[in-house]
């Protein structure tokens, strides 16, 4: 059921990010102060919203878990909270090349935006650990849930209060209504970022499609074979196997 | 001058993180890739199994 639009949507995602690329390389102007190593801005930052967005998003489906005991639910926040981790990844290390090319250092301890997303980042990193030290299904689907709940609500939190600090080494990419950026770089930046969004979607729906298919294929399997139950292997994600839908047939 | 941009240590910046990016992406495909042919495998075996069986 997820795989459903997943055609279209695929091609609409490398449609714009091909634009995004065509538009910082050929149509963005050259920063005066920056030069060339200001086109990191349209990939780092992108990276860094949508993996922020990402983790807020997982937060909401485990709501959604909690209110309904639902385990897609739980599937949707894990889904999403794997792959903003992998996005974060990617913002921190692109983070770190564009601060070595412009500050001449990789990193910047001083820094709130920098330190914080890193606080981010390590705490989203407990996530996994956490959720597969449990067995057991059910509670392993609720305490990874109130995580993401928790995890979530610290997201804008975090960025508010790094909103308020004095400290401004950091870029501020909303510090006006266009960013303070010429028009042109403010469009390409919106399409760059539409770009990742859409990157996000694709890819966590293709993730859920897999992890879907093989929760089918396991019910499959134990329809077909059911004295091989216990050699059975996890669920894709390594979540524990719902039970069947259907009783097992007696052979 | 694009071209003489990218030439310089700036463009080389902008070449890593762009290639960064790629690089996780392709891991990601590598990964996905890997899970679906393992179900196709077992979809197979499966398939085998499901012909054994006697017709009901």
């Amino acid at each position: 059921m997820y795989g459903k639009g997943l055609r279209t949507l695929s091609i609409a995602t490398v449609l714009v990010m091909g634009a995004a690329a065509t538009l910082t390389f050929f149509y963005a102007p050259l920063d005066a102060d920056q030069g060339v190593i200001q086109k990191i801005f349209y990939l780092h930052v992108p990276l860094a919203i949508v993996a922020l967005c990402g983790f807020i998003a997982g937060g909401v489906f485990a709501i959604q878990q909690l209110r309904t005991g639902g385990r897609e639910w739980d599937m949707r926040s894990y889904v999403a909270i794997h792959l903003s981790l992998v996005l974060a990844v990617g913002a921190l290390i692109t983070g770190s090349i564009w601060a070595r090319a412009s500050w001449g250092h990789w990193w910047e301890w001083n820094e709130p935006v920098l330190v914080s997303f890193l606080i981010v980042f390590l705490l989203y990193c407990c996530y996994q650990p956490l959720r597969f030290s449990i067995s057991d299904p059910e509670r392993q689907a609720r305490y990874a849930s109130v995580f993401a709940v928790a995890a979530g609500a610290f997201v804008p939190i975090n960025f508010a209060a790094v909103r308020m600090a004095t400290a401004h080494v950091h870029p501020r990419v909303f510090g006006t209504t266009t960013g303070g950026m010429p028009t042109r770089m403010w469009e390409t930046f919106l399409v760059a970022l539409l770009g990742m969004a859409l990157l996000f979607i694709t890819l966590w729906k293709t993730e859920l499609t897999a992890k879907s298919s093989r929760e089918q294929l396991n019910r499959l399997r134990r329809r077909l074979a059911p004295e091989t139950d216990e050699a059975a292997p996890p669920l894709a994600g390594h979540e524990a196997e719902q039970p069947p839908t259907e009783p097992v047939p007696a052979h | 001058m694009a071209a003489l941009a990218f030439a310089s240590t700036g463009g080389r910046y902008v070449a890593a993180a762009y290639a960064v990016f790629l690089v996780l992406v392709l891991i990601w495909v590598a990964i996905m890739a890997s899970k679906i042919a393992r179900t196709e495998r077992e979809l197979t075996e499966l398939n085998d199994l499901a012909d054994k069986r006697p017709a009901p």
